[in-house]
C-alpha cells in the first residue's frame, strides 16, 4: 500500500510532467485499437518517427524560444530556403555534402543571430521580426527555384538523412542487429545514469524515492526504450533521422538542465528583469536562443529536403506552426520561464501520431484539422488548469 | 462655522495582517486647500482610495459623509459622479492621444452614441483655459512636459464638474516653476468654489498653501492643524509626522571596525531618459568597510535609482560622476560586471524585480552566481542543493523544502531567498532596498541580525529604508534624500526622526 501511495504522490506532484507521457501512450493505444494493431506496426511507427522528425528538432528550438518570451515564425520559410540552397549547392554548384551541410547550418545560425539583433538590440517585437522573415523567406525560396521549380536531388548520401537506415551488421531472427545493439547501449547508460544519481543523492544525503519505485520507475523506461527498439528493429532498425532528433535532444536536454547557459535561458524567460539584475545578459541569451533556432530551422530544412529527395517551391509552408503546436502540446508556458526540450518532442509526436493514426483510419483532412486543434486547445488548457491548481 | 463638504467617521480599513487605517476621522470644510501629510506608509494613500471608492463600499468600516449625505462608494464611477475627483502621482493620460481626447476620455461628447468631435475640442478650449494652459487641443500628450501633462489631468477633473479635488503628490515630478504654477492654479481654483485636498511629502508647499492641514500617522490621524491659528508651520507637523515610539527593537550591535572607504561617489548624477529628467543630482556619498549607511528620504527621492546607477546601470540612465572602488575610478558597463567587482543589490521589488516566482528555492538562491557553482559551464546540481540548504537553514527560510517554488513563500521568507542569493555571490557592498519592507517582525528581527553578523565579517552595507526607526536603528552614518539630491549626512549619534525629516521635507 506505501507504494502505491507514493506512486500516487509522485504522480499527482509531477502531473504537468507526466501528462504528456500518459497523453501519448492513450493515444498510441486508441490507435492502436481502432486500426487493429495496423498503428504499431514496425513499419508504421518507423514512418511515423520519420515524418515528425524535421518538425521535432524545430520544436526544440521554439520550446526555447517561448521559453525566453518570444516567437519565432519565420523558421518555416528559412526550412524550406535553406533546404532549396542545400539543393543547389549539391546539384549545381556540385559541392560535397560535408561541406554543404556545415555550411548550411551555419547560414542559418547567421540568419538567427540576425533576429537576434532586431529583438534583442533594436526591441522590435518577435511576432513582427519574424513575421517579416517569413515573408522574406518564401520569397527567396520562390527566387532561387524559379528558374528550375522543383530540384532533384541525386547524392544517396545526402537522401539518407531523410529516407536512409543506420546500417546493420547481421539480422538475428529478421531483427536489425545495430538497432538492438544502440537499444541495449541505451538502456544500461540510462540505468548506470539512473543508479549513478541516485547514489550521489544518498551521499549528500539528499530525498530519494524508495526501492520499489525506482526499481519499477527503471523498468517501466526500459521496457519502453527496449519495446520501441524491438519494434523499430522488426523493420529497417533506426533511420538516420531518429538518430538525428535523438542527438538534437540529448544536447538540448543537457544544455537546459545541466549548463550556466541553459540556467540563464530559464532565468530570462521566468524574469527578464530581475534576470538582469542578477548580471545575466539578457541580450546575449536571446542572441543564443534566436541563433539556434534558425540553426535547427537549417537543419529542418537539410532533413526535409532529403526526405523528399528534391527542394521544392513550397517546401516549410507552416511548419512554424506545426512546431510552435508541439511545443505548446509539450508543456512550454506562454508566460514564459517554464517548459522542457524532452516535451518538445513528445509534443512533435503526438502531433503527427493524430495525423497518422487518422490516416490509416482514414478520417477525412477537415477533421484531422479539427481534431488536431482541439487537442491543441486542450493541452493548453490542461496547462493553465493545473498551473492554476499548482498555486 | 463653514460647513464640511466632506467628513470621513472612524475609517478603518484592513489588510490580512495589517491594519492600515485605524478610526481615522477626517473632516474638511467647503472651498478649502486641505494637505494631508505623513511619512510613506502612514495611510494617506489608503485614506484617499476608500474616499474614491478603489475600496469599495463595505471593505472598510466607518461612514463617509458627503455634503452631509452618507455615501456608499461601489468603483471610482460612483465617486466620480458625486464631484470627487483623484489625481495620481502617476499620471492616467494617454500619451498617443491628443489633450482633448484625454479630456473627455470616458466622459465623451456624444449625441445618441456618436461622439461629437468637434464639439469636444471646442468644450476642451475652454477647460484649457481655466486651468491656464496654453497648448493647442491636438496636441498630442507625449509631447507635453510633465507639467503640463499634470494640468491636463486638472482640466480631465474640472470637466466632470468636481467638487472636490484630490491630488496626490503632485509636485513630486515637477519642477520649481512648474510646481509654482501648480499650487497658484489650485488657489486659482479655490476661489471658484473647489475643494482640494493635496497630499504632498514638501512641508515648504504646505505652509504656503494650506488652510488646514492633517497628520496622518501608522493609519490614525494625529492632528489637524488650522493656518488662521498659525498651527501650520514645518516644526509643528514635522513633530506630530515623526511623534511616533519605536517598538521595534534591533539586535546589538558586535564591536564596530570600521576600516578605510571601500566606495565613494562623486558628484554623481544620473539622467532617466525616459521620464527626462534628472534622478539624481550630484551626489558625494562614502561607504567604509565595516559600516553601514543609511539611506533615507521619502519615496520618489531618488534613492533606489542612486542604487541603480551604480550598481551597472540597468535602466541605462545617462551617468555624469566618478565611483571610486577601494579609491580606483570604476565604470560597469552591465549589472554583471557590478557583481564581479563585490557590489550585491537587494531590490525593494522583490516580486517584480528580485524573483524568478516560477522557479524553486535552489535555483533563485543561486541565479546571480551560477559560475560558483559549475565548471567549465557545466553545472554540479548535487553541490547547488548543498548551497540552498546551507542558506535554508543559515538564514532561516521556512519551507517544506528547497523545491518549493518560490512564488508559493510568504513576503518574509521571500525576502530571505532573495537575500540569500546576493549573499551566495559573497559581495563586499551590499546595497539592502527596503529590506523589511510588507514582512512581520520575526522576520524582520532576523534580517537586521543577518545584516549585523555580515559587517563584523568585513562587509560593508548601504540600507535604503522608509522606515525612520530602522535607519535610527541599524545605520551608522545617515544620507538623506529629497529630490535627487542628498541633502544632508548625519552621524547615528546625532540623528533622530525631526532631523531626518526635516531633511527629507525640504
Amino acid at each position: 500500500m506505501r507504494i502505491v501511495n507514493e506512486a500516487k504522490a509522485l504522480i499527482k506532484e509531477n502531473i504537468r510532467d507526466y501528462g504528456m507521457f500518459i497523453a501519448l501512450f492513450v493515444i498510441m493505444i486508441t490507435f492502436n485499437v481502432l486500426t487493429n494493431g495496423m498503428f504499431m506496426s514496425s513499419r508504421n511507427i518507423s514512418n511515423l518517427l520519420d515524418s515528425a522528425g524535421y518538425i521535432a528538432v524545430l520544436a526544440v528550438g521554439m520550446t526555447l524560444v517561448i521559453v525566453i518570451r518570444h516567437i519565432d515564425l519565420s523558421v518555416g520559410y528559412i526550412a524550406g530556403f535553406l533546404g532549396a540552397v542545400a539543393a543547389i549547392l549539391l546539384m549545381q554548384q556540385g559541392w560535397s555534402v560535408f561541406l554543404v551541410i556545415p555550411v548550411i547550418l551555419l547560414l542559418g545560425m547567421v540568419i538567427g543571430l540576425f533576429n537576434g539583433l532586431l529583438i534583442a538590440q533594436l526591441g522590435i517585437p518577435a511576432f513582427v521580426a519574424t513575421l517579416a522573415g517569413m515573408l522574406i523567406f518564401r520569397g527567396a525560396l520562390l527566387q532561387v527555384t524559379a528558374g528550375t521549380g522543383t530540384i532533384i536531388v541525386q547524392n544517396t548520401f545526402f537522401n539518407a538523412i531523410g529516407n536512409g537506415f543506420i546500417p546493420s551488421v547481421m539480422e538475428i531472427n529478421s531483427l536489425h542487429l545495430t538497432t538492438l545493439l544502440i537499444g541495449l547501449i541505451t538502456i544500461l547508460f540510462f540505468v548506470y545514469g539512473e543508479i549513478k544519481t541516485r547514489i550521489d543523492r544518498i551521499k549528500y544525503t539528499f530525498e530519494v524515492v524508495s526501492v520499489p519505485i525506482f526499481v519499477l520507475k527503471l523498468v517501466f523506461i526500459s521496457f519502453i526504450i527496449g519495446y520501441i527498439t524491438y519494434i523499430l528493429a522488426g523493420y529497417n532498425g533506426f533511420s538516420w533521422t531518429v538518430i538525428i532528433v535523438l542527438v538534437v535532444t540529448m544536447i538540448y536536454h543537457f544544455i537546459t538542465s545541466k549548463t550556466v547557459l541553459g540556467r540563464q535561458i530559464y532565468a530570462v524567460g521566468s524574469n527578464p528583469e530581475a534576470a538582469h539584475l542578477s548580471g545575466i545578459n539578457v541580450k546575449k541569451v536571446t542572441y543564443m536562443v534566436m541563433g539556434s533556432m534558425s540553426m535547427l530551422a537549417a537543419l529542418s530544412g537539410i532533413m526535409y529536403t532529403a526526405r523528399l529527395q528534391s527542394a521544392t517551391t513550397t517546401a516549410g509552408m507552416l511548419f512554424e506552426l506545426d512546431a510552435i503546436a508541439a511545443a505548446y502540446v509539450g508543456g512550454v508556458s506562454s508566460a514564459g520561464g517554464v517548459g522542457k526540450v524532452t516535451g518538445a518532442i513528445i509534443g512533435a509526436i503526438v502531433m503527427a501520431s493524430l495525423t497518422n493514426g487518422m490516416n490509416l483510419m482514414g478520417v477525412g483532412i477537415s477533421y484531422q484539422y479539427m481534431i488536431r486543434g482541439g487537442v491543441l486547445a486542450g493541452a493548453v488548457i490542461f496547462d493553465v488548469i493545473t498551473r492554476k491548481r499548482g498555486k | 462655522m463653514a460647513e464640511n463638504i466632506l467628513e470621513m467617521h472612524t475609517i478603518t480599513k484592513e489588510f490580512p495582517g495589517v491594519k492600515a487605517l485605524d478610526n481615522v476621522t477626517f473632516q474638511v470644510e467647503k472651498g478649502e486647500i486641505h494637505c494631508l501629510v505623513g511619512e510613506n506608509g502612514a495611510g494617506k494613500s489608503t485614506l484617499m482610495k476608500v474616499l474614491s471608492g478603489v475600496y469599495p463600499y463595505g471593505e472598510y468600516d466607518g461612514d463617509i459623509v458627503l455634503n452631509g449625505k452618507v455615501q456608499q462608494f461601489n468603483t471610482i464611477n460612483d465617486s466620480e459622479n458625486a464631484g470627487i475627483a483623484i489625481i495620481y502621482q502617476e499620471l492616467a493620460l494617454f500619451p498617443d492621444l491628443p489633450v482633448y481626447e484625454n479630456i473627455y476620455i470616458g466622459n465623451e461628447v456624444k449625441n445618441k452614441g456618436i461622439i461629437n468631435w468637434n464639439q469636444t475640442i471646442i468644450k476642451s478650449i475652454d477647460m484649457l483655459k481655466k486651468v491656464n494652459l496654453k497648448v493647442k487641443p491636438e496636441t498630442l500628450i507625449k509631447d507635453l512636459g510633465v507639467g503640463k501633462q499634470q494640468l491636463v489631468e486638472i482640466a480631465k477633473a474640472l470637466s466632470k464638474n468636481v467638487q472636490l479635488l484630490i491630488l496626490d503628490e503632485p509636485t513630486a515630478a515637477l519642477n520649481e516653476d512648474d510646481s509654482e504654477n501648480l499650487l497658484n492654479l489650485i488657489k486659482a481654483l479655490k476661489t471658484q468654489g473647489i475643494t482640494c485636498i493635496m497630499i504632498t511629502h514638501k512641508l515648504k508647499e504646505v505652509v504656503t498653501i494650506a488652510d488646514k492641514a492633517t497628520v496622518i500617522r501608522d493609519g490614525q490621524t494625529i492632528c489637524t492643524l488650522d493656518a488662521k491659528k498659525g498651527e501650520v508651520n514645518e516644526r509643528t507637523i514635522i513633530k506630530n509626522m515623526v511623534g511616533r515610539e519605536l517598538n521595534d527593537i534591533y539586535p546589538k550591535r558586535p564591536e564596530k571596525k570600521i576600516g578605510e572607504t571601500v566606495l565613494e561617489l562623486q558628484d554623481w548624477s544620473a539622467y532617466d531618459q525616459q521620464l527626462g529628467r534628472h534622478v539624481v543630482k550630484k551626489a558625494d556619498i562614502s561607504l567604509r568597510k565595516g559600516e553601514i549607511i543609511g539611506l533615507a528620504g521619502l519615496m520618489g527621492s531618488g534613492r533606489t535609482e542612486l542604487a541603480l546607477s551604480m550598481f551597472g546601470n540597468p535602466k541605462n540612465y545617462k551617468i555624469k560622476g566618478t565611483l571610486l572602488l577601494n579609491n580606483k575610478a570604476t565604470h560597469f558597463k552591465h549589472t554583471s560586471d557590478a557583481i564581479k567587482e563585490g557590489l550585491a543589490y537587494v531590490t525593494e521589488d522583490r516580486k517584480g524585480k528580485g524573483l524568478f516566482l516560477t522557479q524553486n528555492i535552489t535555483t533563485n538562491i543561486t541565479a546571480a552566481n551560477l559560475n560558483g557553482i559549475s565548471s567549465n559551464g557545466i553545472l554540479n546540481m548535487n553541490e547547488e542543493v548543498t548551497v540552498a540548504e546551507r542558506y535554508k537553514d543559515s538564514i532561516n527560510i521556512k519551507s517544506s523544502s528547497i523545491n518549493q517554488l518560490v512564488g508559493k513563500l510568504s513576503g518574509g521568507n521571500q525576502q530571505k531567498v532573495s537575500i540569500s542569493k546576493w549573499l551566495f555571490v559573497s559581495p563586499d557592498i551590499l546595497i539592502l532596498d527596503e529590506p523589511t519592507r510588507g514582512i512581520d517582525v520575526g522576520a524582520k528581527f532576523e534580517i537586521y541580525t543577518v545584516m549585523n553578523e555580515l559587517i563584523s565579517r568585513g562587509m560593508s552595507i548601504i540600507m535604503i529604508s522608509s522606515e525612520l526607526g530602522e535607519v535610527l536603528g541599524m545605520s551608522d552614518r545617515i544620507y538623506v534624500m529629497a529630490e535627487g539630491e542628498i541633502k544632508g549626512e548625519i552621524t547615528s549619534d546625532e540623528a533622530d526622526q525631526e532631523k531626518i525629516m526635516e531633511l527629507a521635507t525640504q
